[in-house]
């Protein structure tokens, strides 16, 4: 434990540029964020985070379980953040869907649980090469309410930075937090720069445990009974509304969002992830030629950003709405939810399961302008 | 007018009781027996007791002991996940048939396989109580059902699953498996004790299953309960220890 501790000094005292893969910078975003176990299950594209943390552990005294599925894998996060620890997992495609279930449980009984879902296409076992096709299911999955938080990141440097964001936002509100990758960014190599969080000012939250609490049960502390199914209706409404206030509560808190050349645009062009990049430079090139285009990002898909994309959309005077996704539909469907009763004209560049260029976006647009 | 009250462990949660279990229903008894066992070995303040969903969720607020609920079938990884982080704690997974043998089989399995370090109570009544008596793993040839309303036949649905026969095979020698019947008090205790024993000195994985009663789904008077549970239940499924590192197995 001490050479580790000093090995992590070594690494993390200064900044460091490094040159690897998104599935190794979550591994070097959950060391830095002071992760302590990590439970997996293999399914591509998201396996190197296990390899790489499964190197990296034992040398700073960290656990790993690889689990037998990943009901199990999400079920094992569970139980160790109820113990206080730091715990995650990550998964892509079918994983999600057994995760779903452990998700739900994480969101009824309020537990910290990081996950890092590494999108690949779908539906079904699809394939193991990328996606955007996991927000319906990473937002709103399960048979709740939605009361997760999730971070769409587009970089390797957000993945290292929303990896570290998201083990405190998860230990700060309580609500199971999401960084939802996809394949491209799992597996591309990218610069980025790795530092340990308290030398730029971020103050990682402690965790604390729910049970197995120290003292002594009557004498000095009561016992925890830990609930999370009610007999009468009205018990779980009760749960559930207090739930829903106090995520509306925090919301604003939460969300985040990117948004560039919007204060005067014909066209703003909405996407998330790894699609955004495509959706800069798109802007970049058609401002270049005469073409107002905006460019919007919704950094968390949950919470959205409703309220400052209604506030772009006024600004702008913009007449059209692109969303263009790799998936059919789902960031559309999500989008028109949250700012029902505007009047812009939304259009649609849907291409589920495959990535989108720059090139694209252009088209679609000179086609519909 | 006083009431006599029955003697209590201490490891229980008074506010809770009297407990919320059927008449009959041998859920009381087992809990009973854990209480004392959690009591002599003086493990209150260090067990996490996590419960199922089915008729073992009404034991989430049991005992005066840190307990969580999960999901059906789902206890075991749950434990995994405490003990593997806190292994300072005595983790007691508490579930009935169908959540460990048929919906939870896979953690089952693989737990035991991999020796975890925790203790599973597994109560068998022969059926799914809390959701109406339908078939479990572990109905017997011929019993009827809400789902098996004929009898269950073998032919069509396999026959009763021995959880602890293909645990003993499953596990290393440091492994604790047993099968106890609520018809026997002390030797449930004396059972309960070694599993938790096993856990709390490192060994490995702890198992029992404990032989159970549930008359409001066998739809049976008291007489008749008592029979099923030790002429019926008893002779398939063997009551004794399969696998103890304390020694020569008690058949």
């Amino acid at each position: 434990m001490g050479g580790a501790r000093k090995f992590m000094a070594k690494i993390m005292e200064e900044p460091r540029k490094a040159f690897i893969t998104g599935n190794e910078a979550v591994t070097w975003g959950a060391l830095a964020a002071g992760a302590e176990i990590m439970f997996g299950y293999p399914i591509t594209p998201q396996n190197e985070v296990m390899h790489y943390w499964t190197r990296l552990a034992p040398q700073y005294g960290k656990g790993f379980l690889q689990t037998e599925d990943e009901l199990s894998a999400g079920f094992t996060v569970c139980g160790a953040v109820q113990g206080g620890k730091k715990a995650f997992t990550a998964t892509a495609g079918p994983g999600n869907v057994l995760m779903q279930e452990p998700f739900g449980m994480a969101e009824a009984m309020r537990l910290p649980l990081f996950a890092v879902i590494q999108q690949r296409g779908g539906p079904s076992s699809g394939t193991v090469v990328y996606s955007q096709q996991e927000v319906t299911l990473t937002t709103f999955g399960g048979n709740g309410e939605g009361h997760r938080i999730v971070y769409s990141t587009a970089s390797h440097q957000e993945i290292y930075d929303y990896t570290i964001k998201g083990f405190n936002t998860a230990w700060k509100y309580r609500f199971p937090t999401f960084l939802l990758g996809d394949g491209y960014q799992a597996k591309m190599r990218e610069p980025l720069e790795m530092y340990n969080p308290e030398d730029r000012g971020i103050k990682m939250i402690e965790t604390y445990p729910l049970i197995g609490l120290p003292g002594h049960i009557g004498d000095n502390r009561e016992p925890q009974h830990l609930c999370n199914i009610y007999s009468l209706e009205e018990e779980l409404y009760e749960v559930v509304m207090k739930v829903s206030a106090e995520y509306e509560k925090i919301s604003p808190e939460i969300v985040e969002y990117e948004e560039k050349e919007c204060e005067n645009a014909d066209i703003i062009i909405l996407t998330h992830g790894v699609v955004s990049r495509a959706a800069d430079d798109a802007v970049k090139a058609l401002r270049a030629q005469g073409i107002k285009a905006g460019y919007f990002r919704p950094i968390t898909l949950r919470p959205f950003p409703q309220k400052q994309l209604r506030e772009a959309i006024a600004k702008s005077g913009a007449k059209k709405l692109l969303i263009a996704e790799s998936a059919y539909g789902q960031l559309d469907r999500l989008t028109k939810q949250e700012i029902y009763g505007e009047t812009i004209k939304i259009e649609n560049l849907f291409m589920p399961g495959v990535g989108i260029i720059d090139y694209d976006i252009i088209n679609k647009i000179k086609s519909i302008l | 007018m006083g009431m006599i009250a029955p003697v209590t462990p201490k490891s229980w949660y008074l506010p809770s009781k009297p407990h919320k279990f059927c008449p009959g229903c041998g859920h009381g008894i087992v809990l009973k027996a854990l209480g004392e066992t959690i009591d002599e070995l003086e493990i209150q303040d260090k067990v996490v007791f996590g419960c199922d969903i089915g008729c073992s969720l009404l034991a989430w607020n049991f005992f005066a002991c840190d307990s969580t609920q999960t999901h059906h079938g789902r206890t075991t990884p749950v434990m995994v996940g405490i003990k593997r982080s806190r292994p300072e704690l005595v983790t007691i997974g508490y579930m009935g048939d169908g959540g460990g043998y048929s919906i939870g089989s896979q953690h089952l399995l693989n737990s035991a396989v991999r020796n975890e370090k925790i203790t599973l109570i597994l109560v068998n009544n022969t059926n799914y109580g809390m959701t109406g008596g339908q078939m479990a793993p572990t109905t017997l040839p011929g019993q009827k059902t809400e789902t098996s309303p004929y009898g269950r036949d073998p032919e069509l649905t396999g026959y009763p699953t021995k959880g602890p026969e293909f645990i003993a095979e499953l596990t290393p020698a440091s492994a604790y498996v047993a099968r106890a019947t609520v018809a026997k008090y002390k030797q449930l205790k004396r059972f309960l004790r070694n599993a938790l024993r096993n856990q709390m000195e490192g060994n490995g994985f702890s198992f029992v299953e404990v032989l159970s009663t549930c008359p409001t789904n066998w739809r049976t008077n008291a007489q008749q309960t008592w029979n099923f549970l030790e002429e019926e239940m008893e002779p398939y499924f063997p009551i004794g220890e399969l696998k103890s590192p304390f020694g020569k197995g008690d058949k």
